[in-house]
């Protein structure tokens, strides 16, 4: 009998312990190398809920995942602009009310309403930025304002080009390029998109997302796709890099704070996305990831470097980006056939 | 595969015998072969005639369509009449070329060394298979990484060659097809050597000792007397430097650039990458697997064949 009890007590204090560890603990599915680790710590001090974190390289990858079952393991996800909508759209974002988070009104007036999630129901800002691409100006020191610079390279970057391994942001580039629109379903526009793509490919040296910065730093790309942020970091490495604005266009992005469906601790969540919007937390990130925050009041908080950086300053004469939009799913299929023909 | 590669007669009358008796001992590796193995390829299978819901997942209605897809061609727009589908077949084969020649190159290598280590004194051969070992205590993306950083253009092979002024300009190395046959080698080099050297150190060298009694050259005893006798061993090393060869995606994407799709990483896209395609990407995965029991089936007969015929 006393053995019995013993082992009750046993049970009885698992199960307690179990609970209260569950209660405390906020379960974040989020990029690589995109929030320094001692903001988590300092919210764990805060607020004593313990983070785990679990990372993807793609917001493609990170919806594949939920949906292979890991929905309902998560608080929140960061995904891009065009995957807020999507995955609203899958129904796998939980929604909540202004009212629920005390620094709603910390949110940039001009990210409040978006096409992408309008009067931010499911999501907050996190950061902002743009896709182009960085040159060593070493190595070619013409005008780098082109996206002929990728797709049709000079001759001292022929052989030396990296594009990112996702089809979203290289195939928009690409049609930003031509001057073609997105989710395009004009027969010769596509013919003509792919055929300059097999012509551009015999320049590029790889195809490389989460090594876009190394494959420069280290010379084994003397141009490359990249995002601004991780642009500045390259540029930190190897001061000859020089982030591009060009002419005809370049993606503009912004990763959100969701609150995903089925979260295991949404009251933490919130207080998650509370945390992140106060001002000086917001800076912290932008201050490691070298992006911007769509939060108000930050500029105290910012590394002066980031007032100057011309990863974050597009210069007067540049054109403003594009985001890249959500294709239905018959065009969708038409860009994966010209992605797979590709890489074939 | 064991059951493959060790048919002599003596092992098969000793498995029958403990068969009986140890059926029930099986049942934990049976359960675990089960759940492991045999349900994800059927589920694999199943998936492969659904349809595809957009963006990942699967939609329960039967459909032949991934099929279709790749084998047959309806161009772009999917409104021309079928022709062959070369996309995918394309890819089969670059990835089976390069898993061969990753095979051959393993066994041009493989073989000496694990004679060597095989014919070494005893003493120095548990050393020897330590060494053989000790790279594979890292974790294969840190080895085809650290690979990478030899490699490059401004790795140091290339550095110490433009300063010894045998080159004037770096050798491109990395991104290139060389490196992936490179990092294949590396990566499976150990999975050739170790089974040939376990039947090498079977071997009995008297065998040898008497056909050179019999006036056989050394080429000739080497391929009509040792090569003979630890063929089980030479296979069993083809087998695992070839199928995991076939998957590999590590070496393909971070040494060739990932400019190419092999089998594995056209997978992954079906599942990881924007078109979310899972029954394609399970189509793909069941036509390798037949192809590869296929291989395996064939090699099986001809074994059996050439035992009964040499009995």
């Amino acid at each position: 009998m006393r053995k019995f009890t013993k082992l009750m007590a046993a049970a009885t204090m698992v199960l307690a312990t179990g609970q209260a560890v569950a209660a405390e603990k906020l379960s974040i599915y989020h990029w690589f190398e995109y929030i320094p680790q001692e903001l988590l710590n300092k919210f764990t001090a805060e607020t004593g809920i313990e983070v785990v974190m679990d990372t993807y390289d793609s917001n493609e990858a990170m919806l594949a995942n939920l949906k292979a079952g890991a929905l309902g393991s998560y608080d929140v996800a960061v995904p891009g602009d065009y995957m807020v909508k999507i995955m609203a759209g899958e129904g796998m974002l939980d929604s909540y009310s202004p009212s629920e988070l005390k620094n709603f009104g910390n949110i940039e007036d001009k990210w409040l309403n978006v096409d992408f999630d309008n009067g931010r129901k499911h999501s907050i800002p996190y950061q902002w930025g743009s896709t182009s691409f960085s040159v060593d100006t070493n190595v070619y020191s013409g005008d780098i304002n082109t996206t002929g610079i990728i797709f049709n390279p000079p001759s001292e970057l022929q052989g030396k080009v990296n594009v990112l391994d996702t089809a979203g942001e290289t195939l928009v580039l690409a049609s930003i390029h031509m001057g073609f629109p997105q989710c395009s379903t004009d027969k010769a526009q596509l013919k003509a998109l792919s055929q300059m793509l097999d012509g551009a490919k015999k320049h590029w040296a790889s195809f490389n997302s989460d090594g876009a910065k190394d494959v420069l730093v280290s010379g084994d790309a003397s141009a490359g796709m990249i995002w601004n942020g991780f642009g500045a970091k390259a540029r930190a490495e190897k001061a000859s890099l020089k982030y591009a604005y060009p002419k005809e266009g370049y993606i503009v992005w912004m990763d959100n704070v969701v609150l995903l469906k089925d979260a295991p601790n949404r009251a933490a969540a919130l207080k998650f996305m509370d945390f992140l919007l106060e001002p000086e937390n917001a800076a912290a990130v932008t201050n490691y990831a070298r992006y911007a925050a769509g939060v108000k009041g930050v500029a105290p908080y910012l590394d002066p470097e980031l007032a100057e950086a011309r990863e974050n300053n597009p210069p007067a004469d540049a054109p403003s980006g594009v985001f890249v939009q959500v294709c239905d799913q018959a065009t969708q299929s038409l860009y994966d056939a010209i992605w797979t023909r590709l890489k074939k | 595969m064991a059951g493959l590669l060790s048919s002599s007669p003596a092992n098969k009358a000793e498995a029958s015998i403990v068969e009986g008796r140890v059926g029930l001992l099986l049942l934990p590796s049976w359960v675990v072969i089960g759940i492991l193995l045999v349900v994800p390829v059927l589920i694999m299978f199943v998936y492969s005639f659904l349809t595809q819901d957009f963006r990942g997942g699967v939609i329960w209605t039967f459909t032949l369509e991934a099929y279709d897809q790749f084998f047959l061609d309806r161009g772009l727009f999917g409104d021309e009449p079928p022709q062959i589908e070369w996309t995918y077949l394309l890819i089969f084969w670059r990835s089976f070329i390069q898993a061969l020649f990753a095979m051959i190159f393993c066994l041009l290598i493989g073989f000496p060394t694990a004679y060597f280590m095989a014919t070494s004194p005893p003493q120095s051969r548990s050393m020897l298979l330590f060494l053989v070992t000790i790279p594979y205590w890292v974790n294969l993306l840190i080895r085809t990484v650290s690979m990478k950083f030899l490699i490059r253009d401004t790795g140091p092979i290339n550095e110490w060659l433009l300063a010894m002024g045998m080159i004037d300009e770096p050798i491109r190395m990395i991104n290139t097809a060389f490196a992936v046959q490179l990092g294949l080698f590396y990566s499976y080099l150990p999975f050739m050597v170790l089974p040939i050297y376990a039947s090498i150190e079977r071997y009995n060298f008297v065998l040898s000792e008497a056909a050179a009694d019999l006036y056989t050259g050394r080429w000739s005893t080497l391929f009509r007397v040792v090569i003979p006798s630890v063929k089980p061993g030479i296979i069993a090393g083809c087998i695992l430097v070839f199928i995991p060869s076939l998957g590999a995606f590590l070496a393909p994407d971070l040494l060739g650039g990932a400019k190419n799709f092999m089998i594995g990483s056209l997978v992954e896209e079906q599942f990881k990458g924007q078109a979310g395609d899972w029954p394609f990407g399970a189509a793909v995965s069941m036509i390798l697997l037949t192809i590869i029991m296929g291989i395996l089936l064939v090699y099986a007969r001809n074994q059996t064949q050439s035992t009964s015929r040499g009995h």
